[in-house]
């Protein structure tokens, strides 16, 4: 029942420790800007590090920094994901 | 004069450097956006004296917040930059890097953090990176002081790249920003340190709310402590061995009474001085700020500086995002509110960091109402301390309720918009007790300059008005809403009105007055947040404007109405 091509899904609804490429930022213009200035960018490697309750931001990993964003924005955010494996460690 | 811009991305270390390199202490802070207007200092150059400007932190030169506006305005009346990097964090910050190039301004980069790359695994090829960029490039720490030197001695140096190109698209920026990086920086394996796991916790969908209850009780625990263990073991007895004999001698000097005993001693009490009702100048006016309030100042400002620099806050504003949003504002807003605590002034300056002026008119306003200084604070936990811990916790309940509910109804009255919260969570980081002495000792003494003045004033100011009975005139006129709402005794509104010079001087004026515990409760309520003091109303017109900061004292008169008649109801 997904809306997007198979393998695709928005931060909000990748699994914690989850690692994906960003396809694409749904937003306007000043979103994908912001975003952009981050390094959040389609093209690039994201991991989400964690969510927070009652649909709190979405904390994620871009090169070597940590961002957090809201949850709003999360959804927004289109990523390819690779499979979800649980972390070992 | 020349002038030099430390330019570079949010919490980078350009606050740090800029102290090293002037030598003038400002405020730094792990988390981005600590700086929100422009600090500027002097540093010898040869025989020239140039001016350094530490401009607030900016991703890109197309600005989204207020305090990124500051920074691109201001690179226009630049004439050249130090373009500030983290080491650790090469990619993003050469995006900004590339933009500035482009703006034909002379340019020389700090790669700092350059002692925190090691651990971090992160390897880069500093000359090649100067080859590709076109500009000198000195390895800096503003934490060890490497690299400053150098820094300085190659500021001749700086130039506008020959190579220098402008890049139509941001997509094109980034794709050379990866080529560099791919050319410059490996980066090898390393192991996580202990705080790191610490990290882990805190941002954890549980762990990291118990994490952060847990840090809000002990550090309410720990300044009462030290702050109560200073005034008892250090400020009180020194006050009493030292001073005490020395003003007592002058009492007889002066006569016991008349009009200059009661200036600088004030009334005696029983035959004998008290510090805070005899109210002179030499008496309460240093016994207030020096020995009741200025212990509970460093007690706040340490745990406060350690928070900061470890890192903690910005995790703090992603656990409250979503509170927040009901309130009209973003998880982020939580730093201003948390810096208030120590004193409104720089606690509403940092609400520039807020993208919306609906955010920021809503989050300057809750500060002003339900965050009472750490000053005021002091004489709270004091005075009504004294009738028990219970009724220090009626007043920080009042308060709290109030802000939510204030923060609600603002919510839905003020139109604007309130975007989402977007932040970059800095890596813990362990910061040298060096560092965090130097900050507290650069809040304290900021404390003892601005404060100590003004509370002598207040007292003075409060002598003449008793002395011209004009205290009295206004205790009649406001006699109804006194008594009739709040249960109070006419003779408070000297206290409230003082409230407007100094709070802390306020709640001193309410101990002659021998109210009972309920009015206690009331009154400190009242004070806290029937309106700002003068020098919080001075910034508040800076920073809204005159008409939102109209809008805002209306919100705050009628909030103190409010809240003082439910509680003279409820208790």
């Amino acid at each position: 029942m997904t809306r997007y091509p198979e393998g695709q899904l928005t931060l909000a609804e990748m699994k914690t420790g989850q690692t994906g490429i960003v396809v694409e930022v749904m937003g306007g213009h000043g979103l994908i800007q912001r975003l952009d200035a981050l390094g959040i960018r389609p093209g690039r490697k994201v991991t989400k590090l964690s969510s927070t309750l009652f649909r709190g931001p979405v904390m994620l990993r871009v090169d070597s920094t940590q961002v957090a964003v809201g949850f709003g924005m999360a959804r927004k955010i289109i990523v390819e994901a690779d499979k979800y494996r649980p972390r070992t460690s | 004069m020349m002038r030099i811009l430390l330019v570079g991305n949010p919490n980078v270390g350009k606050s740090a450097l800029f102290s090293r390199l002037t030598g003038t202490r400002i405020i730094a802070s792990n988390y981005p956006g600590t700086t929100v207007g422009f600090t500027k200092g002097y540093l010898k150059l040869g025989k020239q004296q140039v001016e350094l400007i530490d401009v607030p932190g900016s991703y890109t030169l197309e600005p989204v917040s207020k305090a990124e506006e500051v920074a691109v305005e201001m690179l226009k009346e630049g004439d050249l930059v130090i373009n500030v990097i983290d080491a650790t964090n090469l990619e993003r910050n050469l995006n900004l890097t590339l933009q500035l190039l482009e703006r034909h301004i002379p340019v020389i980069v700090a790669l700092n953090m350059w002692d925190d790359t090691r651990h971090r695994g992160v390897n880069i090829d500093v000359a090649k990176l100067e080859e590709l960029l076109g500009v000198p490039v000195i390895c800096t720490s503003g934490i060890t002081g490497q690299g400053i030197k150098e820094l300085v001695e190659r500021l001749s140096e700086a130039r506008v790249p020959k190579n220098a190109r402008i890049y139509a698209t941001s997509d094109e920026r980034w794709l050379k920003v990866g080529d560099i990086v791919s050319q410059v920086q490996s980066l090898s394996h390393r192991h996580h340190r202990w705080y790191e796991h610490l990290a882990d916790a805190s941002s954890h969908r549980v762990g990291g709310i118990f994490l952060a209850v847990l840090t809000l009780f002990a550090t309410f625990w720990f300044v009462r402590f030290v702050g109560e263990g200073i005034i008892n073991h250090v400020a009180g007895p020194l006050f009493e061995r030292l001073w005490t004999p020395v003003l007592a001698k002058l009492s007889i000097v002066l006569g016991t009474e008349g009009f200059w005993h009661d200036v600088l001693i004030g009334k005696l009490i029983g035959g004998e001085i008290d510090y805070f009702q005899s109210f002179g100048l030499l008496s309460t006016g240093l016994y207030i700020p020096l020995a009741a309030v200025l212990p509970y100042i460093v007690a706040f400002y340490l745990v406060l500086g350690i928070l900061e620099d470890i890192g903690y806050l910005p995790r703090l504003a992603v656990l409250m995002d979503t509170i927040m949003h009901r309130l009209g504002l973003h998880g982020f807003a939580i730093i201003p509110t948390i810096l208030g605590f120590g004193c409104n002034v720089p606690g509403i300056m940092a609400t520039r960091i807020l993208e919306s002026r609906k955010q920021r008119f809503i989050a300057a306003t809750l500060i002003s109402i339900a965050v009472p200084c750490a000053a005021l604070q002091a004489m709270i936990i004091g005075l009504v301390g004294e009738q028990g811990i219970g009724y220090v916790a009626m007043v920080y309940g009042s308060l709290f309720i109030s802000w939510i509910i204030i923060g609600l109804i603002l919510n839905r009255a003020v139109r604007g918009f309130n975007p989402e919260l977007l932040v970059e969570i800095p890596p813990y980081r362990l910061p040298p007790w060096r560092v965090i002495g130097e900050k507290l000792w650069l809040r304290v003494s900021g404390f003892i300059k601005e404060a100590l003045p003004i509370v002598i004033g207040a007292v003075l100011v409060v002598n003449i008005l008793y002395i011209l009975g004009v205290f009295n005139a206004i205790a009649n006129i406001t006699a109804p809403v006194l008594t009739g709402l709040w249960g109070l005794p006419k003779e408070t509104i000297t206290a409230l009105a003082v409230g407007f010079l100094r709070k802390d001087v306020a709640m001193g004026m309410l101990t002659p007055l021998a109210l009972n515990a309920k009015q206690l409760v009331i009154s400190s309520t009242v004070l806290a947040m029937l309106f700002p003091c003068v020098a919080t109303f001075v910034i508040l017109a800076r920073e809204l404007g005159v008409r939102d900061l109209f809008k805002a004292v209306g919100v705050m008169i009628v909030a103190a109405l409010v809240m003082g008649s439910l509680q003279n109801l409820v208790l």
